[in-house]
C-alpha cells in the first residue's frame, strides 16, 4: 500500500494571532509552525500501516521553502519521502489542485489529510481532492482498517458516530481519535539524522484557478470585565442569567 | 437565478440549523433581489420553510437517501442548483454538511466559504465575514468565483421569521449507482440528549473535577438545564471522558447561547474553541484561571461546593418558572 500524507504547516496551537501590513496579512513574527494537529494524526496512523502492513508514506506540503522544518518533522517521524509543491497557497480549492496534480503521477491507494488546517479552518482539501480524483471519501475520520483494497471506516458525526464500508483508492480526512493522543511520535535523534538523509523532492505547482481571496483581517473584540458572583450567593447567578442574559 | 439551501432533514423533521440557513439564504436574497429556493431530502414538512422566507422548496423522496451519503447528497444539490441556475448556495455546519459541501464545490468548481458568521457584507465584489485561526480572528473573504458557495456557522446569524407564500415542488435527481461506493454500515447516536452541535447550553468538565467518577455531578447540571456535556483536552486524554465530548481547538467547536465551564483553567486552545459561545460562565477553585479573563461571569469556588447548590438552585428555578 501507497499512502500519501498532506501537511499543512500551521502556527503552534498556542500561537497569539496578530495581523500585519493593515490587517492584510498574518503576522508571523515569533510564530512557532508545527504539522497541522489533524495531520499528525493521520500521520502516526500511517506509521501503524507502515510497521504492521509494510506500506509505503510519502508525505506533501504546499508552500514555500520556510516549510522545510516541518516536513522535515514529518520525515524524522518515520514517513519514507516528501514533496513539496513549490507555491504559496491561496486557498484549499487551490492546495487540493496541486496534491491532485501529484496524485495522479505517484500511483497512491490512500491519501490522508486532517479535516481541517487550525490556521484557515477551510476543512475543504480532503474532499475536493477526492472529488477531483474520483477516490472514495470519508470525512472527520476516527478509525481506519485496510484489508488488501477493502477499507471500513469510523467517522465522527453530531452526537456520535458511523461506520462506513469503502475501498481503495481512498481519501480520509483525519482528525483526533484517528490514534490515541500518547501515540503521537516525537521524533527522537535517530530519525533527525535519517531524515537528513531521505528525499525531499521539489516541485513546481500546476496553474490553478482562483476561487478566494482574504481581503482584511481583524482581531476579536476585547471582551468586557468578567462579573463575579459569591461562591455563596448562587441565587444571583441564576437571576442575572435568566434575567441580564436572559440565556436560561 | 436564485439563491439555492439545502436544508437538512433527520427523520423527516428538519433540524434545527435548517431555519437558520433558511433564514440567512432569505437574506442573501433580499441583497441580490431575488428569492430564495430550498433544497430538502425526504423532509416531510418542506412547506413550513416559508416562515423563514423560502420561497420554493424542491423536496426529494427517495428511499435510497434515507440514510446520509455525502456523494450522492452533493449530486443531488448539484442538479437543484443546475436546474435553478442557482449562482449563490447557502450550507449549514453540521457534520453531514462540512462532509458534502467540498464534493459539491468541486463538481460546480466553485468559491467555497466556511465558518461564515454574518451576512454578506458586500455583494459585489461578493464578500464575507469568517472566522480563521480556530476563533482567534476574523476574515474578509472575497467569493470570486462564478459559482459560490457559503457555510454559515452554528448559531452565529441566527433564524428570523420572515413569513411568505411557499411552494413545495418534488424533484428526482439522477444519481448515478456508483456514487454508493462508501456505504454507512453502522450508526452509533445518542438520541433524545442535546448533541455539542446544536446545544442551546453546553455544561463542560475539566481536570478540577480530579476524576471521571466525579462526572455525575456534569451530568446532573446538564439534566437540569437540557445541555449538552463536554470537556477539556487533558480529560479526553487521560481517558476520563470519550474524545467525541472534547471541545477546544483540536477538538469540537462550541457555539451554543451559554457555556458553563467546570474545573477548566482556560488555556489559550480550549478558549479559542468556545469563544463563538454567546454566554460563559466559569466555576473555578483558582482566582488567577485564565477562563475567568474570558468569561461572563465567574464563580471563585470548589466545584464540589458550588456545583450541588447551582443543581438544587437551578431546580426550584425551573419549578418556578415551568
Amino acid at each position: 500500500m501507497k499512502i500519501l500524507v498532506c501537511i499543512s504547516n500551521v502556527p503552534d496551537t498556542t500561537s497569539k494571532i496578530n495581523f500585519t501590513d493593515g490587517d492584510t496579512r498574518f503576522d508571523n513574527n515569533g510564530v512557532q509552525y508545527v504539522i497541522n494537529p489533524n495531520d499528525e494524526f493521520g500521520l502516526t496512523r500511517a506509521m501503524w500501516f507502515k510497521e504492521k502492513q509494510g506500506a509505503t508514506i510519502h508525505v506533501i506540503t504546499v508552500g514555500g521553502a520556510t516549510t522545510e522544518p516541518t516536513i522535515r518533522k514529518a520525515l524524522a517521524i518515520g514517513a519514507d519521502e516528501a514533496i513539496r509543491v513549490n507555491a504559496e497557497p491561496t486557498d484549499g480549492f487551490f492546495v487540493a489542485q496541486q496534491l491532485a496534480a501529484v496524485v495522479k503521477a505517484g500511483d497512491y491507494d490512500l491519501i490522508i489529510a486532517g479535516r481541517e488546517s487550525i490556521d484557515y479552518n477551510g476543512g475543504m482539501v480532503p474532499g475536493i481532492l477526492a472529488t477531483l480524483l474520483d477516490f472514495n471519501f470519508v470525512n472527520n475520520c476516527i478509525s481506519l482498517e485496510v484489508d488488501g483494497n477493502t477499507a471500513t471506516a469510523i467517522r465522527e458525526i453530531d452526537g456520535g458516530k458511523e461506520k462506513l464500508n469503502t475501498s481503495l483508492p481512498l481519501v480520509i480526512g483525519s482528525q483526533k481519535g484517528l490514534v490515541a493522543e500518547s501515540d503521537l511520535k516525537i521524533p527522537n535523534m535517530r530519525g533527525i539524522m535519517m531524515a537528513r538523509q531521505k528525499k525531499l523532492n521539489v516541485v513546481e505547482p500546476v496553474s490553478a484557478t482562483e476561487t478566494t481571496k482574504d481581503v482584511k483581517f481583524e482581531k476579536p473584540a476585547a471582551k468586557g470585565q468578567v462579573k463575579l458572583i459569591d461562591a455563596d450567593n448562587i441565587d444571583e447567578l441564576i437571576n442575572l442569567l435568566h434575567n441580564e442574559a436572559k440565556v436560561i | 437565478m436564485s439563491v439555492l439551501v439545502y436544508t437538512e432533514s433527520e427523520n423527516g423533521k428538519f433540524k434545527k440549523n435548517a431555519q437558520e440557513v433558511a433564514s440567512y439564504a432569505y437574506e442573501v436574497a433580499q441583497q441580490l433581489g431575488t428569492h430564495a429556493t430550498a433544497i430538502s431530502i425526504n423532509a416531510t414538512n418542506a412547506e413550513s420553510l416559508g416562515n423563514n422566507g423560502i420561497s420554493k422548496v424542491l423536496n426529494i423522496t427517495d428511499d435510497n437517501l434515507k440514510t446520509f451519503n455525502a456523494k450522492a447528497f452533493a449530486i443531488a444539490i448539484a442538479q437543484a442548483a443546475e436546474k435553478e441556475g442557482a449562482k449563490v448556495i447557502i450550507l449549514s455546519s453540521s457534520a453531514d454538511t462540512k462532509f458534502l459541501a467540498p464534493i459539491l464545490t468541486a463538481k460546480l468548481q466553485a468559491a467555497y466559504v466556511p465558518n461564515v458568521v454574518s451576512a454578506p457584507t458586500s455583494t459585489a465584489p461578493f464578500t464575507v465575514k469568517r472566522t480563521v485561526f480556530s476563533n482567534k480572528g476574523f476574515a474578509d473573504t472575497q467569493l470570486v468565483s462564478d459559482i459560490k458557495i457559503i457555510g454559515v456557522s452554528n448559531n452565529a446569524f441566527g433564524s428570523h421569521e420572515n413569513k411568505i407564500e411557499s411552494s413545495v415542488e418534488s424533484f428526482e435527481p439522477t444519481i448515478p449507482e456508483n456514487s454508493f461506493s462508501t456505504k454507512s454500515a453502522e450508526i452509533d447516536k445518542v438520541v433524545g440528549k442535546a448533541t455539542i452541535a446544536d446545544a442551546d447550553i453546553v455544561v463542560s468538565g475539566g481536570r478540577g473535577l480530579k476524576g471521571p467518577e466525579n462526572w455525575g455531578l456534569i451530568e446532573e447540571l446538564a439534566d437540569v438545564l437540557g445541555a449538552a456535556t463536554a470537556c477539556s483536552k487533558p480529560v479526553s486524554d487521560l481517558g476520563w471522558r470519550p474524545h467525541g465530548e472534547h471541545v477546544g481547538q483540536t477538538g469540537k467547536p462550541v457555539a451554543s447561547n451559554l457555556y458553563i465551564a467546570i474545573g477548566i483553567s482556560g488555556a489559550i486552545q480550549h478558549l479559542a474553541g468556545v469563544s463563538a459561545s454567546k454566554v460563559k460562565v466559569v466555576i473555578n477553585s483558582d482566582p488567577e484561571a485564565p477562563f475567568f479573563k474570558a468569561a461572563d461571569y465567574g464563580i471563585v469556588g470548589d466545584a464540589f461546593e458550588v456545583v450541588p447548590k447551582l443543581i438544587e438552585k437551578l431546580k426550584e428555578f425551573k419549578a418556578q418558572t415551568a
